[in-house]
């Protein structure tokens, strides 16, 4: 078995730059050029949309607009990749032996082979009295704070296992939750929404939210979305303590919730199969899919907003492509998924009744095979959370919380301007203001997070008829082609409308050009790899074989 | 003498006083004080001459010539003076002449003004000195040196002239690099105006020559040119076999478009009016013939030339009237580029299989025929040698080439009767057979008549085979799983998906308790809603339908014909008054079955956005992809966003920022001296030039 470091670090080779400065009167010369060059791969890491080609009759104006936006966008980019050396850190991962499957090494045994600081990430809190833990870590993922079912809440700095606080609230407590800072947290109790701070003191009790089953915070806006188990999904501005919207979904009680991290919207899993999706400006969902002939019984959503996992009654699990609203593929598991989590860098865990399972390649289009690493508590398994920054899994069950090391599941670089692990309260403090001035409104929330840098296209035809209602004619139309006047009785009424007819619909040709030659191609690619199949049974040595 | 005089002024005065109206004679005397109104010309009469003034000068010694010959000029000419403008005119004149010149004082600011609208980043006040670190010599420039120590060290370094603070070259070597001789600039200047003047020679010329409307003199013009280029390319054969090839293959590109096009096919318009002459004018058929002529010589196929004997019999082969080639024989789509090669190496073949088949000794019944062709052909060569054949000699060919079409045709059909190969397989070793396949994979072209038998023989049999593969080819390659529309979602395809089983490495224990009172509750809550499909399919169709617009009705009942309780409206009324209105696009989630995408406009972010375009922009894509990267921190390094945020305008505090100065920006530029007189008339200081600059 081999444990590769949590982070190994690179180890880059710069550039000799150690030259022999012996030049007095012969000109130097630079053996290196420019620019040290950027890898494609890098730049096209970078890369925001096509570039805007400039328009064959453009005018002066517009040509310098462009070229100017182009220039800058591409040193934006260049410049990001040329930066990106700056993130040095590399995900760990876990390999095993010849004929040793990684899912059979007990946690035991990883915490035996890694460094003393990471073998204490694995480790059990047994708290089998008021149990089953729902749990949820902070952003940064110092702070872990766990509720159990019979009202036991806690706050814990999990790496130094330092209790920040521990209370009961003596009531049924259905889901924790973080909000954007450490100091807070949100605890959905068994009729109303609380909110504590981490010393344990009631800060408000939200009467507004009831019966509330399951929350999730949106960091960039500042909401904490809530579904209760009457049906409505409502929505709380912490930065101002407003409700900003309460939507009755007509889909019974709300018990299977995610969020969707790249444009905030809220994924509602219902008893009758299906996914919906909800944004707080609509009314009725954004999108409702049919992802299974039983109940829903989880859900995640990967970081990128690319893929949704989802597992139901029917013990399917299914992977969608959330942009296609298409299903990549589905695998059954005897005993069915309770709890689904994503990483950071793409591991799904799974609760299968008490076993955990941990799957690796999961999205994309490889289907799922065996699981990477499984690891059997005691008890029914409530929650599962994954700590950010770091290769741990956070188990909730009925016999307490247990923290379980997945190499590799941790995003190694963090932003520490976004999310510092090591921030000092002054640092915290700063971020908040800063956090608060950048605060995402709510109304800009919607199925593409991009809305807001385009043109408003209804209003935009709207106003634009307008004005050629005012004006009497279309300034933004290319103005007719006028064929030059020729002598020598060329510029007869005949000659004229022939030269008309040559320069008509010239721009519906060249896009049924270009439609034409992209299909060529195409068809040339297909069938020169068909050509490549045919000659790929063929060998240039296969001459020699007898 | 002069009291007199005043004395006698105040008195004419006071007469005057007295007797306003009466003219005053007066005397003309020298005297320092003259009155003009004591002026008159009394003594002479009426009138003054001008001759009588300008009498004395002649006299006189002092004038000069010049004026002497001028004033001569003047009183032979007889012209009198044109009036002078009225004070309109001459006020417009100037205004315009005042215009004129202010615009071109301003316009000489017009290119700084754009150049500083365009600036990305202004810096007020114009022209600091930059705030870097600067060289050596620029800090020690007003510095004067005053120990001797000091002296003595700044004699060293400016006499070895070394470079002071690291430059690759001292300033002697650079100087010594920009500069070039004056004797070479000369020299170089001379060739530059000598070759503008021939290059502006040459394009006068040729401007002259192509103005020139006489055919004739183009005709000849053209003819004298390809005889020279005839010339060239006969010695590019030898010199130059690379050059020659190419130039071989333009005029095969010639050729081509000389047979693609329509020229010189007596086709066009003057043709036609030529062919109604032609019966009564000689002259206008034997133009039609000398058409047809150039069309032959210009499609003529360009003959490499080499020293094989084989050449002759290849010229003589050549010609085959052109309806051999006009089925255009099957294209493999396999392998096109065969067909270059093919081209290329055919004539050779061809060359093989004439030989052989005049030296063989079978005597059938194509040979025959065959050598009939032959004494044809002679004969129409020799027709073709005097260049401007009669009308019966134009009938004779006419006549021969439908007899070679007849003959051509029963060769054809003994051919097809025959259907086999043994002629080829008589004539041909294994080996060249071998070889024969390998290169008639492509398309052939028949040139000759000894091809077609090839073609008869190979071809065809391909031509039957060949199309059936690549179309198949074709279609596997393109051909995707043709999609169904359906509106009933397949089970098969929406959730039981290919599930696969996945091993576990522990078995799950056996349920507690609680956790199978869980279970049954689940269950319950799974089975509320039985048929989970079919209501989700019920579901889309309810949206769907919401989102059609609904068809307005406008039939009145009773309204043209009779009215009353079960009576419907007539098919000619519900379809004339029941407007549809056009449908809505297609929904999004029109091919996605289990799906149900709303079709609602969020209008919440509406208010945010930008619904108008901004200036230079033409269309939304434009605009959009030019904020497609974002400018903040969170995204970019530190220094692309202070690049993509830097002010427009800056100003240094404190600091006067003065009127720009015209010397600022011209001093670069002004090396002439009209520029500097221009300078000198221009105002030294335009303050309105600032607003300009600044607008952002």
């Amino acid at each position: 078995m081999l444990v590769f470091g949590f982070w190994t670090t690179k180890i880059c080779n710069t550039r000799s730059t150690q030259q022999n400065r012996n030049v007095l009167f012969c000109l130097k010369k630079d053996p290196f050029p420019g620019e040290a060059p950027i890898p494609q791969k890098q730049l096209q890491k970078f890369q925001r949309g096509k570039k805007c080609k400039v328009p064959a009759g453009a005018r002066e104006r517009l040509k310098e607009a462009i070229a100017i936006s182009e220039a800058m966008s591409e040193h934006a980019q260049k410049q990001a990749a040329r930066y990106d050396l700056l993130l040095p850190e590399d995900a760990g991962f876990l390999e095993g032996d010849e004929d040793e499957d990684t899912n059979t090494i007990s946690q035991a045994d990883i915490a035996d082979a890694v460094d003393i600081t990471s073998g204490s990430k694995y480790f059990n809190l047994h708290l089998s009295q008021f149990g089953p833990y729902r749990l949820d870590y902070s952003r940064t993922g110092r702070n872990l704070l766990v509720g159990g079912k019979k009202g036991h809440v806690a706050c814990i700095d999990w790496q130094t296992k330092d209790l920040k606080c521990e209370m009961n609230v003596m009531e049924t407590v259905n889901d924790v939750k973080w909000l954007h800072t450490e100091a807070m947290f949100a605890v959905a109790q068994k009729r109303w929404l609380y909110i504590y701070d981490s010393k344990g003191v009631e800060l408000h009790c939200v009467k507004k939210f009831n019966d509330v089953l399951r929350m999730q915070f949106l960091p960039y806006h500042f909401l904490l979305a809530t579904a209760s188990a009457t049906g409505f999904l409502q929505y709380l501005d912490v930065s101002i303590g407003k409700e900003v919207a309460a939507i009755c979904t007509k889909m019974g009680r709300l018990d299977v919730m995610a969020q969707n991290p790249h444009n905030a919207v809220i994924h509602l899993g219902h008893p009758n199969g299906t996914v919906s999706l909800w944004s707080p400006n609509q009314k009725e969902s954004l999108v409702k899919m049919l992802c299974h002939r039983g109940a829903v019984r989880s859900l995640a959503v990967d970081k990128t907003g690319t893929y949704m996992v989802t597992s139901g009654l029917d013990r399917k699990l299914k992977v969608y492509d959330i942009r296609a609203f298409k299903p990549l593929h589905s695998c059954f598991l005897p005993a069915g998924a309770s709890c689904l989590s994503l990483s950071q860098r793409g591991l799904l865990s799974a609760a299968t009744g008490e076993i955990v399972q941990v799957y690796q390649n999961v999205l994309g289009s490889n289907p799922v095979s065996k699981p990477y690493m499984a690891h059997r508590l005691r008890g029914q398994i409530w929650g599962l959370a994954y700590c950010p920054f770091e290769d741990v899994l956070g188990i909730g069950h009925g016999e307490g919380f247990t923290s379980m090391i997945v190499p590799g599941a941790g995003e190694p670089n963090f932003d520490a301007l976004d999310t510092n692990p090591y921030r000092s309260h002054k640092q915290r403090q700063e971020w908040e203001v800063k956090a608060l001035l950048e605060k995402v409104q709510p109304e800009l929330i919607g199925l593409d997070p991009g809305q807001l840098s385009k043109v408003d296209q209804a209003s935009f035809e709207q106003r634009h008829k307008e004005q050629i209602e005012a004006l009497g004619f279309d300034p933004l139309a290319k103005d007719k082609f006028k064929p030059k006047t020729k002598k020598k009785g060329r510029s007869s009424a005949g000659a004229i409308e022939k030269r008309k007819r040559k320069v008509a619909h010239e721009d519906q040709r060249d896009e049924i050009r270009q439609s034409v030659q992209e299909r060529t191609e195409r068809e040339k690619e297909l069938k020169e790899k068909s050509n490549e199949k045919k000659l790929g049974n063929k060998s240039t040595l296969d001459r020699f074989r007898k | 003498m002069q009291n007199e005089n005043l004395v006698q002024i105040s008195f004419f005065n006071q007469l005057m006083l007295v007797h306003p109206r009466k003219k005053q004679n007066e005397r003309s005397e020298a005297s320092v004080q003259v009155s003009e109104y004591f002026v008159n010309a009394e003594g002479t009469g009426d009138k003054v001459n001008l001759s009588d003034l300008l009498g004395t000068v002649e006299k006189t010694s002092g004038a000069s010539n010049k004026t002497k010959k001028q004033l001569r000029n003047l009183q032979s000419s007889k012209e009198t003076l044109e009036l002078p403008l009225n004070k309109q005119q001459t006020e417009k004149i100037q205004r315009g002449i005042a215009y004129e010149k202010t615009t071109a004082e301003v316009s000489c600011w017009k290119n700084i003004i754009l150049q500083n609208q365009k600036a990305e980043q202004m810096v007020f006040p114009l022209n600091q000195e930059s705030s870097g670190p600067k060289r050596v010599e620029q800090v020690v420039a007003g510095w004067k040196v005053q120990t001797p120590l000091e002296q003595e060290i700044f004699r060293l370094l400016h006499g070895s002239r070394q470079p002071v603070n690291d430059p690759v070259l001292t300033p002697v070597e650079e100087q010594s690099l920009k500069a070039m001789s004056l004797e070479e600039a000369k020299i170089r200047r001379a060739e530059l105006q000598k070759a503008r003047a021939l290059q502006s020679y040459y394009e006068a010329k040729a401007k002259r020559e192509k103005k020139i409307k006489s055919k004739k003199y183009h005709k000849v013009q053209n003819k004298a040119k390809r005889k020279d280029f005839l010339k060239q390319f006969d010695e590019m054969v030898k010199t130059n076999p690379e050059g020659a090839l190419e130039e071989l293959k333009k005029m095969e590109l010639s050729r081509m478009e000389e047979r693609m096009s329509l020229k010189h096919q007596n086709s066009g318009k003057w043709a036609k009016s030529k062919a109604i002459m032609a019966k009564y004018d000689d002259s206008a058929r034997k133009a039609m013939q000398e058409q047809l002529q150039m069309n032959k010589d210009l499609t003529q196929k360009m003959v490499v030339p080499s020293d094989d004997e084989h050449e002759s019999i290849e010229e003589g082969l050549e010609t085959v009237p052109d309806f051999v080639n006009d089925p255009e024989t099957v294209i493999d789509p396999v392998n096109p580029w065969m067909r270059g090669q093919l081209t290329h190496e055919e004539p050779e073949v061809s060359c093989v299989t004439a030989e052989e088949v005049q030296t063989a000794e079978e005597e059938n019944e194509e040979e025959e025929i065959i050598g009939e062709f032959e004494r044809k052909r002679k004969l129409r060569q020799a027709d073709e040698e005097d260049l401007i054949p009669t009308e019966e000699e134009r009938k004779k060919i006419q006549e021969d080439v439908s007899e070679f079409n007849t003959l051509f045709r029963l060769m054809r059909s003994e051919k097809t009767r025959e259907g086999s190969n043994q002629t080829r397989g008589g004539l041909n070793t294994a080996g060249e057979e071998d070889e024969e396949g390998l290169l008639s994979e492509g398309q052939i072209r028949v040139r000759s008549i000894e091809d077609l038998e090839v073609l008869d023989e190979v071809v065809e049999p391909r031509a039957i085979e060949e199309p059936s593969a690549p179309q198949t080819a074709a279609a596997e390659a393109t051909s995707e799983p043709p999609h169904k529309k359906k509106r009933e979602i397949n089970l098969k395809e929406v959730l039981t998906k290919e599930a696969k089983a996945v091993r576990l490495p522990f078995l799950p224990t056996v349920v507690d308790e609680e956790e199978r009172d869980e279970q049954i509750s689940i269950i319950k809550e799974a089975f509320a809603g039985d048929d989970v499909i079919s209501d989700f399919i019920k579901d889309k169709s309810r949206q769907e339908a919401a989102g059609r617009p609904a068809v307005v009705d406008l039939t009145l009942p009773g309204w043209g014909e009779w009215g009353g309780v079960g009576l419907k409206p007539p098919r000619w009324k519900r379809k004339r008054f029941r407007i549809k209105t056009a449908p809505p696009p297609p929904r999004q989630d029109q091919k996605l079955p289990d799906v149900i995408i709303s079709e609602k406009r969020t209008a919440s972010v509406a208010s945010h956005q930008v619904s108008q375009l901004p200036f230079p922009f033409q269309n939304t894509a434009q605009f959009e992809s030019s904020i497609r990267t974002p400018i903040g921190s969170t995204w970019n390094t530190q220094t692309v966003v202070k690049n993509m945020t830097k002010p427009k305008v800056v100003t240094k505090l404190g600091a006067i920022i003065e009127p720009m100065v015209k010397e600022d920006f011209i001093k670069s530029k002004t090396t002439s001296a009209g520029d500097l007189v221009f300078l000198s008339n221009c105002p030294e200081k335009i303050n309105f030039i600032i607003f300009f600059c600044c607008k952002p």
